[in-house]
């Protein structure tokens, strides 16, 4: 092996947590210049061997060479030093402070007790041209977009001399136009010579991007192969370890009577303006209704108005006949309504309450669970026991803090509560984002199952694949109003697009003959 | 990674030990560069706390204030409110006693408890003024029980001027006998310390404490407000009822301190000139005490038992007060910053974790 040629060379390296072998003998390698993905899924213990490279970690065992040079890298400042960089999931930005300020943070240059902000701001413009990251330096994070705020801790890490740069899972905040820029930015960086390592989960970026890939499950390293010698399904399998369905299995269904019905509803957003302009539909027993559209017109405002969250200004929702309009939120999940929200960190879990905690946090008010103004902590133990069970969620135990638990598992607790009280209507926003392929392939079921039980369900995603594969309707949402609906298996794509860009069905038949 | 956990579970009564002694250490020093005998002057303190039955006594009685005070901080910090206004509710305490232990005339068995009700309910009235404003109009609790604070403060005294004061004088008659609650047989036996019912109460209100928050389901919904207001909104939980109710039980702890230090303490209200202060130091009880219900009772023993007896440093070692409060200050410091004190020990630990490994 020509060690002139390793960026990086990780030999033999072991991290053990307690109860958990994260990182067991891994060998990496990254060649000067290359982009080389490190795919696996939730927890198989990418983001560790990561932060064992960046020094954030210290391994058990193993050697790691840097340029071909034996080193121990024992913090984040020794890993600078050594040219690597690191672009986090969660961005590290000082929200007032200008893009230039961010960038030359802790290495300004200075003019004598001072800061020379012009030389600074010169600097930050230099390496944006050199790279082809366009941003400007006098600008404050907090008015720039997600996609900006990424760009900057990219140049973060080029200022600061990175030649090697880790990106971890760059593309989950993104859109699909930002992630193409990001593929552009990152092919030019390694084309300047650098070399690239993404942690992702995601086939289809890999294969778009890396040269190489190396893939993880449960701490071991399954395979290094080149991208041009594998495919998207080959690696779905290394990475789960079994073959992977990706078309969910759906039979025909026939729908029963209407559950929910949502007539006309009206609300005004904080600035006065009418977020929600008259939306009606319903939703009958045992189908999978889809809500597509563009995000922010209006998707999180309707779900906020059929659970009660925010009062509306006009119009009705009916469950079951029975009127649900402006009730608080839990009439409405004692009426039947269940809820899988689209922020699990912020509306679904208490992360610092334990998984048992967490599975009783819409009924613990219930007979069961209690006696008299006590809470019975036997029952909510044997509830979650239950559950944990019958839905496979991965814990160390029910008295784990929820904050413990991967992504995929806290998906799957929350679904497991949700189902459990038995819904006549379940409302899923987003339910597969930021998982990985075997939870994806596991909500899914598990969403078809609840619906050939003869639930309602309600589907607001983003993306259109998994509508697609899902609903048996779905309705187009544009600024606070239904566009149309289509047929989910007898659609019009072109049509779907059309209407998710405001134009009504009728008007862009029309259009298209005219 | 066996030693580490080791580490951290025995740390759990061996740091904050050790951050007394090195509160003490630091406060030595301080002596020391002022020319004063910290030996002298701790040993003083120790008489002074267990020197005889009237200290221990005394003690005791200016512990027990901050037990409640405490307890009131940590509980509403538990749901993720920070009352700072606990020394307003600990007046309003006061007041609404001294209202009824002097304004009326009942049977002992009525009087004590509707005096002891009475403080209860204005304190945590007055607590629940600032939760309600929270959740009404989004006032910052911390803005608006500071300056529920001093609005305490002249109400007290108004009432108490106008109402109760007795001729000539700035303070009210006694409190009838029939709403005492000192413990006439203990103050005997301590030599006229002023012991009273108020210590078990504050016991019972510790363990009330935890009983409530962690064994109830009103304990729930306060717990889960005060992790994640967002999903408990969500779970369809009444966010804003529970702000309130959480203020309001606050300010009854609060209140409850006030209620003793009239009818087991002092007997009598006056026409004050400044709050006391139990409120403030509950803030610092509740923070040694990591807003947990043992720890508040234990921070408040040190916190109380340091303020009683640092009088002997004075006494007994000619320490100016100004250094008194220095020696204090560090000790406090030391238990509330666990960090300092684990670097501290961190060479003493790795030595003895690598034996151990070695032994092995």
């Amino acid at each position: 092996m020509d060690r002139n040629l390793a960026a990086v060379q990780l030999k033999g390296i072991t991290k053990r947590f307690p109860g958990l072998v994260a990182n067991d003998s891994i060998d990496f390698e990254l060649k000067k210049g290359e982009i080389h993905a490190l795919l696996g899924e939730n927890g198989a213990g990418k983001s560790t061997l990561m932060n064992i490279l960046f020094g954030l970690y210290q391994p058990d065992e193993g050697e790691i060479y840097v340029n071909g040079e034996k080193t121990v890298i024992d913090g984040a400042a020794k890993a600078i030093e050594l040219g690597i960089g690191m672009v986090h999931q969660h961005f590290k930005l000082v929200q007032p402070f200008t893009v230039a300020e961010n960038i030359v943070l802790g290495n300004e240059p200075k003019k004598g007790l001072s800061i020379n902000y012009k030389l600074a701001n010169e600097k930050v413009r230099d390496i944006s041209e050199r790279y082809g990251l366009k941003v400007d330096p006098q600008v404050r994070i907090k008015d720039i977009t997600v996609g900006m705020q990424q760009r900057v801790e990219i140049l973060k890490t080029l200022y600061r001399g990175a030649e090697i740069v880790i990106f971890d899972e760059p593309t989950a905040v993104l859109t699909v136009q930002e992630i193409e820029e990001l593929i552009e930015i990152i092919r030019n960086l390694a084309a300047e010579g650098k070399s690239i390592i993404i942690i992702t989960h995601k086939l289809k970026e890999v294969m778009a991007l890396a040269d190489t890939v190396t893939v993880i499950r449960r701490g071991k390293v399954v395979r290094t192969v080149s991208t041009s010698e594998t495919d998207e399904r080959k690696l779905a399998e290394l990475m789960v370890g079994r073959d992977v369905s990706f078309q969910v299995e759906k039979t025909k269904n026939e729908p029963g009577k209407t559950v929910l019905s949502v007539d006309s509803l009206q609300m005004k957003g904080e600035q006065g303006k009418q977020v929600l302009n008259g939306v009606s539909f319903n939703v009958r027993a045992g189908e999978i209704v889809g809500i597509a559209g563009v995000d922010g017109n209006g998707q999180s405002e309707l779900i906020y108005a059929i659970t009660g969250m925010r009062q509306v200004s006009g119009g009705s929702v009916k469950l079951n006949d029975r009127d649900l309009t402006n009730k608080s939120p839990r009439k409405v999940s004692l009426a039947g309504v269940g809820h899988i929200p689209e922020d699990r960190h912020k509306h679904g879990l208490v992360l610092d309450f334990t998984l048992s905690e967490n599975m009783i946090l819409g009924s613990y008010f219930e007979p069961e669970f209690g006696r008299g103004v006590f809470i019975d902590y036997g029952a909510m133990d044997k509830l979650a026991t239950k559950l944990v069970d019958e839905f496979d969620v991965r814990t160390s135990g029910i008295h784990t803090h929820a904050r413990a638990l991967s992504g995929g598992n806290q998906q799957k607790a929350i679904i497991a509560r949700e189902l459990h009280s038995d819904p006549d209507l379940l409302i899923a926003v987003q339910p597969t984002r930021g998982l990985d392929i075997g939870a994806i392939e596991y909500v899914h079921k598990r969403l078809v199952e609840a619906r050939n039980q003869g639930k309602a369900i309600l589907l607001v995603s983003f993306e259109l694949d998994e509508l697609y594969s899902l609903s048996d309707r779905i309705a187009v949402m544009y600024e606070g109003a239904i566009m149309g609906e289509v047929d989910a298996v007898h659609r019009d794509d072109q049509q779907l697009g059309l209407m998710m860009a405001g134009n009504r069905p009728e008007r862009s038949h029309l259009e298209k003959r005219g | 990674m066996d030693t580490f956990k080791k580490i951290f579970v025995k740390s759990s009564v061996g740091i904050p030990l050790a951050a007394i002694v090195l509160g003490l250490l630091f406060g030595a020093i301080v002596m020391l560069a002022g020319g004063y005998d910290p030996i002298l002057a701790y040993t003083s303190l120790v008489q002074m706390l267990f020197g005889s039955p009237y200290d221990i006594g005394e003690a005791i009685r200016a512990i027990t204030p901050l037990i409640f005070t405490g307890l009131a901080v940590a509980f509403a910090f538990r749901t993720g409110l920070f009352n700072i206004g606990v020394e307003g509710q600990f007046m309003m305490g006061m007041t609404g006693a001294t209202l009824v232990g002097v304004g009326l005339e009942l049977p002992w068995y009525l009087h004590a408890p509707l005096a002891v009700i009475t403080g209860a309910l204005f304190g945590g009235i007055w607590a629940g003024i600032a939760g309600y404003l929270k959740a009404k109009r989004g006032v910052n609790e911390v803005i608006s029980s500071i300056m529920l604070n001093w609005i305490a403060l002249f109400l007290s005294n108004f009432i108490v001027a106008k109402f109760l004061v007795q001729q000539g004088q700035q303070k009210t008659p006694d409190v009838h006998d029939s709403a005492r609650l000192s413990m006439d047989w203990l103050v005997g036996l301590m030599g006229n310390a002023r012991m009273h019912w108020g210590t078990f109460v504050a016991i019972i209100c510790v363990v009330v404490f935890y009983v409530l928050l962690w064994r109830t389901k009103q304990g729930f919904e306060l717990r889960a407000v005060g992790h994640n207001p967002d999903a408990a909104l969500y779970a369809g939980m009444n966010v804003k009822g529970t702000l309130v109710k959480s203020m309001f039980i606050s300010g009854i702890f609060a209140g409850l301190g006030g209620v003793f230090e009239i009818l087991g303490v002092f007997g009598y209200q006056t026409v004050m000139a400044a709050t006391w202060g139990y409120g403030f130091d509950g803030i610092a009880v509740a923070l040694l005490g990591g807003n947990t219900p043992v720890g508040v009772l234990l921070g408040a023993i040190l916190f109380g038992g340091l303020s009683y007896g640092s009088a002997g440093m004075n006494f007994g070692a000619d320490v100016p007060q100004e250094i008194v409060r220095i020696v204090i200050g560090s000790v406090i410091f030391f238990v509330a910053s666990h960090g300092i004190v684990k670097f501290f020990l961190k060479p003493f630990l790795s030595k003895r974790a690598e034996k151990r490994k070695e032994a092995v």
